[in-house]
């Protein structure tokens, strides 16, 4: 297992009088003679020598202090005269490899040199034997005597360049940039390393050279990062929001600062996805407008129905055309064209408006994952058990948080947290009574319960007032009534929706305060999945209910277009209603607290509630984009809005929350909310009225056909008759999109690479128990080889 | 902008882009505001490599440093004389490794030696409770803050030697998630 520092150990004939003590069996007496020696050295260190440890110190990343002479100088003085065996055990542990790293510049690049060396050598995952990211001689296989660690400071830089120049090129900068030394000394290998590599020329590796594949992906990732930087050097606003930012998180900590990311990262999507349907849909159809006039006149009520004058514009579905737009057998009708006019370029709308929509769901959908896989990547640990204490005593200062009432804040809310867990833990040893848990168990039962009958009675609520709404709304047209009515009619119902969702969290928090759960993160997933649940059942009724095209609708057009006027103004009265919430449980709030009752508490920014109003929204976004185009310019404009109103509200009306609040795992929590309930939703609402739903017949660029997926048919069909060579597209269309064989295969494959990656992080866990035991063990066997140690040279003592 | 700058040559930038975690654009920023620290100090050419290093009480002043419990035991730890002095070079790499893109590695070996009050590259007990006396403004009663340490040790330490190496601290830290969020500081 491990090769042992060659000294020589005599040992005096008789030893049987020693065994008794020297047993391993013994193991208290070793941990508690271990402990004693670190007891002593660091007692005497303290009394005698604190001197030249400070000056030792003092030099530990600029100068080499090669490690005996330092261990002498620390041990001698104090303790040499008095025990001389134990100066030499204790120099020999002092200088043991575990020890010195961090010491000395030395030590640190040999440490590297031996991970280089390894890192070039491994090709997937190190094997058991090649274990170590420590410096443990047994784990290491690592012999005392022939140390590289030996040699001076120059060879072992050349040596650590030596072995950074067989990398790959980006391999190489990344170990440049995560070495712990500092810059001077980095700047120095890298002038190293640009002096070695002149002699090669461009030649990358003279020993193991990786496919050319590989070299030439690092050579691109290289080039690509070098146009990014300057990429960012142009843009005068890279980054942009980064001192709101930076003044959020300084005064409220990373918790809040996580929901203001996250409405970063939605804007980015949005954008993206606003992007390619304005480059390859609306742009175009604006260019060439149909030849049906719009007849309404603008009046300010449109931006709050989306009916009357944007019914005929751009922003809806019954728009756009169905025809091949700029059709140069259409160009016969128009008269004599100049011959020198450009080619004309035929554009097929329905087509490009179907693909269109669907990259940029599959775009989403390919971002989302990324996003929730990295994230999922930094918060879930594999074999993760109890360390809670040791946890937040080291991570939980957010180094963040800039401003000094803020961190006075955070100060105190450590120690209630500290005291917390210390009194979680000594009331572990004294759990409740039968009673009390039975009394527990029945409040968290009615509180559900009431959650639940709250939740079927909102989603009932909202089906009698639609029912009711269309028959209003029947009796509306027949009785031709006045407009100002007709719109009134239209906004029932997203008010209703919208005030259902801002009351009903605030009765979910009364309800939690009730409840009263012992841990606060189990008090904020309950509360999420409560939001959740009634939230996306309110959805899926109306998704239904659009379904059966039981729109209340404005006038005689197409059903689509209803649709998306529905949900524009959802998504308007949404955002009205969360400025509403904003001000009144807020900005009055605070007011109220201050003035009326003069209490200095100010309400505290509810991250849950909000991050949840931001996953409706985008669902509502994502629902409606084939239905209406440009809905992502609205939600686009309503996140701007929304970032600005929140920012400003907080910093002038709210206080940093009290609970503790683990910000990465919630950001993962987020995502996952976002692409599973949400996004997943959206996507199966959308691929059913592609495929199963008939579109209307007067309006719209799905015109007259069966489904909209017809439309794709039609152009194969099209593509097959006008160039018969192109029979793998026809293939393809047949055998993979219509065969369904072909989906079973790719969700097997799916189903059967999740369970590949669970066995192997089962498989992680088990090692990770292994090396733990193993650790624990070579701990024991240095206290035993020590204690040895020491029996021996005091039996030499006592000799002599 | 790369082009007109007259601070440092090409060079330098590339190197120091290559070595830090930021873009050429950050670099010259972090520049003047080191510069604005001490203007008379600084100059505005480091073409020819100036010995500059600004004391500690004014890398203390800063906004992002001012309030924070640990800001000398950062600025110690950073600086190449280990009292808090800091040239430029220290001054990037501080920044450079309290930023969003540094591993979690690199970050935690110097979470390690900053929580090292007495540098003998261990956390003692010793150490242990000046770091929970920090963090609690010294509002836990000296048992409490006893037990606390206690209970780290017996929670982290994996070879029973009753103090926290480097590789204790490590093991423990890739079971924070949280650690890589909280351990930035925006510049």
């Amino acid at each position: 297992m491990s090769q042992l520092p060659p000294f020589t150990l005599h040992v005096s004939e008789d030893t049987e009088s020693d065994n008794q003590e020297l047993s391993p069996d013994n193991e208290g007496a070793m941990h508690t003679s271990f402990r004693e020696l670190i007891q002593e050295q660091s007692s005497l260190a303290e009394a005698g020598t604190e001197l030249e440890l400070q000056e030792r110190g003092r030099g530990h990343p600029a100068h080499l202090a090669p490690p005996d002479a330092s261990a002498s100088a620390w041990l001698e003085p104090g303790q040499g005269e008095q025990h001389p065996g134990d100066s030499t055990t204790l120099r020999i542990l002092a200088s043991m490899p575990s020890r010195t790293i961090g010491r000395s510049r030395g030590a640190i690049i040999s440490q590297y040199y031996n991970r280089t060396e390894r890192l070039r050598r491994r090709r997937s995952r190190p094997s058991l034997q090649q274990l170590s990211r420590t410096a443990r001689p047994s784990l290491r296989q690592y012999d005392l005597e022939s140390d590289p660690a030996r040699a001076t400071l120059e060879d072992k830089r050349s040596l650590l360049a030596k072995e950074l120049l067989s990398l790959s090129p980006s391999r190489r900068s990344n170990m440049l940039l995560s070495l712990p030394l500092c810059l001077a000394e980095k700047r120095a290998l890298r002038r190293e390393l640009n002096e070695q590599r002149s002699p090669l020329g461009l030649r990358p590796h003279p020993t193991t050279a990786p496919s050319p594949c590989g070299w030439c992906k690092d050579y691109i990732t290289l080039g690509c990062r070098h146009l990014w930087y300057r990429l960012l050097a142009l843009l005068p606003a890279a980054q942009p929001w980064h001192y709101a930012l930076k003044q959020i998180g300084g005064r409220f900590g990373s918790s809040v600062l996580s929901y203001f990311v996250f409405l970063k990262t939605l804007l980015m999507f949005n954008i993206f996805s606003l992007l390619i349907l304005l480059v390859f849909v609306v742009a175009l159809q604006a260019a060439y407008p149909p030849a049906k006039a719009n007849q309404q006149p603008f009046t300010g009520f449109e931006l709050l129905t989306g009916a009357g004058y944007f019914t005929h514009s751009l922003l809806y579905y019954g728009y756009y055309s169905n025809i091949t737009l700029n059709d140069p057998s259409a160009s016969s009708l128009s008269g004599s064209v100049a011959p020198s006019a450009p080619p004309r370029l035929p554009y097929n709308m329905p087509l490009a408006y179907l693909f269109t929509v669907g990259v940029s769901f599959f775009a989403t959908c390919i971002l989302l994952v990324y996003s929730m896989y990295r994230s999922f990547g930094e918060s879930y640990r594999v074999g993760s058990s109890a360390g809670d204490l040791a946890i937040k005593v080291f991570c939980a200062w957010d180094f963040k948080v800039l401003q000094r009432r803020s961190v006075k804040l955070q100060c105190e809310n450590i120690c209630t947290q500290l005291k917390e867990l210390l009194a979680e833990r000594r009331s572990r040893s004294c759990p409740l009574s039968l009673w009390q848990r039975l009394g527990r168990v029945t409040v968290l039962l009615l509180a559900w319960i009431l959650s639940l009958g709250t939740v079927l009675g909102c989603v009932v609520a909202v089906h009698y007032l639609l029912e009711h709404m269309h028959a209003v709304q029947q009796e509306h047209r027949a009785l031709a009534g006045s407009s100002w009515q007709r719109e009134g009619i239209l906004l029932v119902l997203p008010l209703t929706v919208s005030l259902l969702n801002t009351l009903m969290p605030h009765l979910y928090n009364l309800l939690a305060i009730c409840e009263r759960q012992d841990s606060p993160a189990v008090e904020v997933y309950v509360a999420i999945c409560r939001n959740l649940l009634l939230k996306m059942l309110v959805l899926g009724l109306l998704c239904y209910h659009w379904l059966s095209r039981r729109v209340v609708c404005s006038d005689e057009e197409c059903w689509e277009t209803c649709v998306g006027q529905d949900l524009y103004r959802f998504m308007v009265m949404d955002f009205v209603f969360t400025l509403l919430d904003t001000i009144f449980g807020e900005l009055v709030f605070r007011l109220i607290s201050e003035k009326r009752l003069k209490r200095k508490q100010r309400p505290e920014f509810d991250i849950a509630r909000n991050v949840l109003e931001l996953i409706y929204g985008q669902t509502l976004t994502w629902l409606g984009v084939l239905f209406a185009p440009l809905l992502p310019a609205v939600q686009v404009l309503k996140l701007l809005l929304l970032f600005y109103i929140k920012k400003t509200s907080l910093m002038q009306n709210c206080q940093a929350p009290s609970k503790p609040w683990q910000a990465s795992r919630m950001s993962t929590v987020f995502i996952t909310l976002l692409c599973f309930p949400s996004f997943l939703g959206a996507a199966v609402f959308v691929s059913y009225i592609i495929w199963s739903v008939k579109p209307s017949e007067t309006c719209g660029p799905f015109q007259g056909l069966e489904t909209i997926y017809k439309s794709v048919n039609v152009w194969a069909k099209l593509m097959e008759k006008s160039s018969p060579n192109i029979t793998w597209l026809t293939w393809i269309h047949q055998y993979l999109l219509e065969n369904t064989f072909f989906l079973f295969f790719m969700s097997g494959v799916l189903l059967a690479m999740t369970y590949c990656n669970i066995q192997v992080v089962r498989g992680q866990q088990r090692i990770i128990c292994l090396l733990k035991e193993q650790i624990a063990k070579e701990g024991e066997d240095k206290i035993f080889l020590i204690q040895k140690l020491h029996a021996i040279y005091r039996q030499k003592e006592e000799r002599a | 902008m790369g082009n007109k700058q007259t601070i440092f040559t090409p060079e330098q930038l590339d190197a120091y882009q290559d070595c830090t975690f930021f873009t050429r654009k950050e670099i010259l920023r972090l520049f003047y505001r080191y510069r604005d620290l001490a203007p008379q100090l600084v100059p505005l050419n480091y073409t020819d490599k100036p010995d500059v290093t600004l004391p500690y009480e004014l890398i203390g002043s800063m906004p992002e440093l001012k309030d924070n419990p640990f800001r000398q035991r950062i600025a110690e730890v950073f600086s190449e004389d280990g009292d808090g002095n800091m040239t430029l070079d220290d001054f990037l790499d501080m920044f450079s490794v309290l930023s969003e893109m540094a591993p979690r590695d690199l970050k935690a070996y110097y979470a390690f030696k900053i929580y090292d009050f007495n540098n003998d590259d261990y956390i003692c007990k010793s150490d242990l409770e000046k770091t929970v006396n920090k963090l609690t403004r010294n509002e836990l009663t000296p048992e409490e803050v006893r037990l606390v340490c206690e209970k780290v040790i017996y929670e982290a330490d994996l070879d029973n030697d009753g103090k926290l190496s480097l590789e204790d601290f490590q093991h423990m830290i890739i079971r924070a998630p949280d650690f890589l969020s909280t351990f930035h500081i925006r510049i």
